[in-house]
């Protein structure tokens, strides 16, 4: 890892100048991805923003809009959060299946969504309970915010401060696991918002997708085997040393058919 | 760019200067010689390198020694005052034959202080669930699993 210029500013608008007037400058959070980015010399940044000291960063709160966690939350605390298991059980659930325990002492929100990797396990939330993204100048709904494999709308000037989760009636999010890494070989999350059935996937594309049919059928009738005639195109999905796009295309609708089961027993 | 860090270790409070693209594990084990932490992996997939901060299990390899700055570290050193002493959990391994060449073990112990931290009498299944990001290439972990169960037992004993 080459060296670098290290920045510890205590709030956002400090940390913001120091990414406009750096040569190549990028933020650090816990360091989970970056730090192996880094190593790797795939990123050789000349400064380093460690968000770590920005208060506004690190709060959980429940308003008219949903929960609201800031980017800095780590993978550990989302699962533990009490305001979140009692208003989004799914959302803590899915934070405790990231990695291991000591990557969820150290990992955040906040980084697993800017990087986008295509197996992690945030973009199926964010997509799937419709949540919105908040930067340090606009707001991006999740749908718009994920462009492509390691991609999203975010500007090299931009941090998240938080992300906003509209409260489901009942959602459950089912990964397959890749046994080694724990990223999701498929992911999948449904949510029931009532007029609005949404499933997300990640893990089988390069990026997390919609399946609008599969949500079509949710909506007429909120049940397991109103998906058993469906199928999931082969076409986009990933072809890797872990699984073939058929296999995938296999795993997303059983594991959406068992987050439609655990909605249901939900209620 | 070199920066100041401020940090107590294993008890002791201690400042020293290190340049900002060092790795918290190499400032640990060659800045302050405390080896115990192992390096097995360099890529945040073993275990070996776990330390706590603040009281939270991390993998040591995958973090800036300045990301540390400001907090408390224990290592595999810290556990006890005295080299002639073991802590309760060291023993049970010993006693169980939870390890056979011992590289993994320093982060094995440091993982299952986590485990108990989060339920002092933790099942078979979440203790192999919180073992996920520690690997061991020697004992098939049934003996860890055997001895995370008693070291739990002897802490709630002792405490
Ligand atoms: C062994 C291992 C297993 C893992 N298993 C899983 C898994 O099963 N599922 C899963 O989903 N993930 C998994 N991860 C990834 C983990 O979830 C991390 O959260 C993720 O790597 C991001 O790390 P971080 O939060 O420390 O961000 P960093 O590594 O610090 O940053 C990641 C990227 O995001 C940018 N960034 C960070 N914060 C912000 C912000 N607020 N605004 C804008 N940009 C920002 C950084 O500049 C960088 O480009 C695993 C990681 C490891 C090491
Ligand atoms: S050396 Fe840190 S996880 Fe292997
Ligand atoms: S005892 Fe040898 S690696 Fe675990």
């Amino acid at each position: 890892m080459y060296n670098f210029a290290y920045h510890k500013p205590k709030n956002i608008t400090e940390a913001v100048n120091i990414l406009q007037n750096a040569d190549d400058a990028k933020v650090l959070a816990g360091g989970q991805t970056l730090i192996a980015t880094m190593k790797l010399r795939l990123a050789s940044p000349t400064d380093i923003v460690d968000l770590s000291d920005i208060e506004e960063l690190a709060t959980i709160s429940k308003t008219d809009k949903g929960i609201i966690i800031g980017a800095m939350k780590t993978h550990t605390q989302v699962s533990k959060s009490e305001i979140i298991q009692n208003n989004i059980p799914s959302l803590s659930y899915m934070a405790s299946q990231i990695g291991d325990q000591m990557v969820r002492n150290q990992g955040t929100i906040g980084g697993s969504v800017a990087n986008n990797d295509p197996a992690a396990d945030y973009p199926a939330a964010i997509v799937g309970l419709g949540a919105k993204i908040f930067t340090n100048s606009r707001e991006i709904r999740g749908d718009d915010f994920f462009t492509g494999m390691y991609e999203t709308c975010l500007n090299s000037e931009e941090i998240i401060v938080s992300i906003s989760f509209p409260i489901p009636i009942r959602s459950a999010y089912v990964k397959f696991k890749n046994p080694a890494s724990r990223y999701a070989i498929v992911g999948v999350m449904v949510a029931d918002y009532g007029s609005d059935v949404r499933v997300a996937v990640t893990g089988a594309g390069n990026s997390v997708f919609r399946l609008e049919k599969f949500e079509q059928a949710l909506s007429n009738d909120f049940s397991k085997d109103s998906l058993s005639k469906l199928t999931v195109p082969t076409a986009d999905l990933i072809e890797d040393m872990h699984a073939g796009a058929a296999y995938r295309a296999h795993l997303v609708k059983v594991m959406a058919q068992r987050a439609v089961s655990d909605c249901c027993s939900q209620i | 760019m070199s920066i100041s860090l401020s940090i107590e270790i294993n008890g002791k409070k201690q400042t020293s200067k290190v340049n900002a693209n060092v790795l918290l594990v190499d400032f640990l084990r060659d800045a302050l010689k405390l080896t115990g932490t192992h390096i097995g992996c360099d890529t945040a997939q073993c275990g070996a390198c776990t330390i706590h901060i603040n009281g939270k299990a991390i993998k040591s390899c995958n973090i800036l020694a300045a990301q540390a700055d400001g907090t408390k570290i224990t290592t595999i050193e810290g556990l006890t005052t005295d080299d002639k002493d073991m802590h309760p959990m060291q023993q049970a391994f010993k006693n169980h034959h939870g390890l056979q060449c011992g590289f993994c073990t320093p982060g094995m112990i440091m993982s299952a202080l986590q485990i108990i931290k989060n339920d002092n009498d933790p099942s078979d299944a979440s203790i192999r669930e919180g073992l996920e990001g520690n690997l061991c290439r020697c004992t098939g972990y049934h003996n860890i699993v055997e001895a995370i169960k008693a070291g739990a037992k002897a802490m709630q004993n002792k405490g």
